[in-house]
């Protein structure tokens, strides 16, 4: 695909894939990125992969505490 | 989430609300600091302790003590760093990491190699990527994308203009996919398998 053959360029598209996801762009650049990958396949993928890369980040969102670590914590919660 | 009842207000409570809560907000301050994730816990939880009489009825405790959480680590931010180092935008902005696994083919028998790579990162290989990042870029990418916050919020719990927030969620995610490449080629994520056989 051709870096200029929408009303806004690739760089344009792609630069504002995360915030087209996030809805935190006007509504006027929203559509031009809507357009812009109604014929971009090359941008779809640059999409589609800012969705792996949020689903990635969601994913490793909790952890285990350590016993030693919780076992302190809880009893300074104790203590209070 | 543990919601919370007005009549609940005992220590026991509060010990109830921690135990459930805990993991969440130890993960959180893994993510927001290097060193002293259970110092940021420990100072949460005594002044989540000493406002606990405020929490709505009804509230999310856990939301509520990540908020707490994220103002301590405000504050100690403000304490650590007297001048932010922002970086100039027109220095990231010309790195997509989409791009770079099609040019480089890094895993050449795969045939989902962009989710491939992701999938190469264990939790301790993100870990490590996050706490590359610049702690003001850090904190709006993990407030945002692990812990669900909204940039509002972000912007108010940073005390921080929105435009700002915006702006370095978008310097942040551009240093995030550059450091998943780097990371990946320092450590030879990729390669794990093809040495031994």
């Amino acid at each position: 695909m051709g870096e200029t053959t929408a009303a806004i360029p690739c760089s344009d598209a792609v630069r504002q894939l995360w915030d087209y996801l996030d809805h935190a762009i006007a509504p006027e650049d929203q559509e031009k990125v809507e357009h812009h990958l109604s014929f971009c396949r090359r941008c779809c993928g640059e999409l589609e992969f800012a969705k792996e890369i949020r689903r990635f980040l969601s994913s490793g969102a909790s952890e285990e505490v350590p016993a030693e670590v919780k076992q302190r914590l809880e009893r300074f919660v104790e203590e209070l | 989430m543990s919601a919370i009842g007005t009549r609940d207000r005992t220590k026991e409570a509060y010990q109830e609300l921690v135990r459930s809560e805990l993991p969440g907000l130890y993960s959180l301050a893994r993510r927001l600091v290097r060193d002293g994730a259970e110092d940021l816990v420990q100072e949460t939880l005594l002044q989540g302790y000493r406002s606990f009489g405020t929490l709505n009825e009804g509230a999310a405790g856990g939301r509520w003590l990540k908020t707490i959480l994220v103002n301590v680590f405000r504050d100690q931010l403000r304490k650590r760093a007297r001048s932010v180092q922002e970086l100039a935008a027109g220095d990231l902005e010309d790195f997509s990491l989409y791009r770079t696994l099609i040019d480089e083919d890094p895993l050449p028998y795969s045939d989902s190699l962009h989710t491939d790579f992701l999938g190469a990162f264990g939790p301790e290989d993100l870990h490590e990527v996050l706490m590359r990042l610049p702690e003001i870029y850090r904190a709006p990418l993990v407030l945002r994308y692990m812990d669900g916050f909204s940039t509002k919020e972000i912007a108010r719990l940073l005390d921080a203009p929105l435009g700002t927030i915006l702006a370095r969620l978008h310097r942040g995610r551009n240093l995030l996919e550059r450091t998943l490449w780097a990371y990946a080629e320092e450590t030879k994520l990729l390669q794990i398998g093809d040495d031994d056989g």
